[in-house]
């Protein structure tokens, strides 16, 4: 799906530094020589056609939660059940097929280490399968958006 | 660069306002003050609560989120390296600068299963662009890898902002 030249400006400048003020939108609307109210319609359009998933805060992983990327070698049989039971896990917040001998792989975030490794013992228990954790030790580059 | 944090430097309060938001701010002409009424808090307080989560890093940006998958980015490749450790901090801050690539963590291996301790992902709207820049990447990162590989996805099976369970909130 294609964004109009409006939206795609919107969405390019307000990846990062969305305005904290009372009147946020106001304020992009100022800068985009638009008014407030088309402003909200546009974001809700946008929101509506699932280009973009939110506007909001993206959370510095194991910060707020431990958080770790998971790894399954999964029976290719055996595939949609495990990714049912994974994806039905509320603390499961990202969950792809890939393409290797590690075909599955997702991302647990839970309250504590603790808990996150309870609830890797429990996909383990569930499945009969080993999980594979594969933390985040150091970040390069921090994810401040990405130009569409 | 980012390190791993350490600890939690939040308190219960930062925690309702991430829950409260997870799912977006709401798209109403005050957002802030929408949120603050909802969680009992003072008018102002979201928004300097988010200032100064933001001011420490445990929010890295407030913006809009693109679905990059919906926006024809479909080729979404994991690209992998094994990458000496003396040098993968080096290696690591050169590829994370790259501007087509979106994350660069360095993650333990797990011998035998997983040789790769550097990860970079690289998204495009087809396997060949993809293929392109990590070409690019391995010319740039050269001997210092042994091996690397591309993991593409070929489902999203899942995919939310982080959630906060009740029992964290």
């Amino acid at each position: 799906m294609e964004l109009s030249t409006t939206e795609k400006r919107l969405v390019n400048r307000w990846q990062k530094g969305f305005p904290l003020e009372p009147r946020p939108f106001a304020s992009l609307a100022d800068e985009m020589g638009m008014s407030e109210d088309d402003i909200l319609a546009m974001l809700e359009s946008l929101k509506a056609r699932g280009l973009i998933t939110r506007l909001g805060a993206v959370v510095r992983p194991n910060t707020v939660a431990a958080s770790s990327l998971v790894a399954m070698q999964v029976p290719d049989h055996r595939l949609e059940e495990v990714a049912g039971i994974v994806s039905a896990c509320p603390e499961v917040n990202h969950n792809y097929e890939r393409e290797d001998k590690l075909n599955l792989w997702f991302v647990v975030a839970a309250s504590s280490a603790g808990e996150l490794d309870r609830v890797l013992a429990r996909i383990e228990a569930m499945t009969g399968l080993d999980t594979c954790k594969l933390p985040l030790k150091k970040a390069y580059h921090i994810d401040l958006g990405f130009s569409i | 660069m980012e390190q791993a944090p350490q600890a939690v430097i939040i308190d219960d309060i930062d925690r309702q306002i991430i829950a409260a938001t997870q799912d977006g701010l709401p798209l109403v002409p005050r957002p802030y003050e929408e949120i603050a009424n909802s969680l009992g808090l003072p008018a102002g307080a979201v928004k300097d609560r988010l200032n100064s989560m933001l001011d420490q890093g445990v929010i890295r940006r407030i913006g809009a989120i693109p679905n990059h998958y919906r926006l024809g980015y479909t080729a979404n490749g994991m690209s992998v390296w094994d990458v000496d450790d003396r040098l993968v901090d080096e290696i690591g801050e050169m590829v994370g600068a790259l501007d087509y690539v979106s994350h660069c963590y360095k993650r333990p291996r797990a011998m035998p299963r997983w040789p790769y301790n550097l990860f970079a992902m690289v998204h495009g709207k087809t396997t060949e662009i993809v293929e392109n820049k990590v070409a690019a990447i391995r010319e740039l990162v050269g001997e210092a890898s042994r091996s690397d590989d591309i993991l593409y996805s070929t489902r999203i099976l899942k995919k939310t902002g982080l959630r906060l369970s009740e029992r964290t909130t």
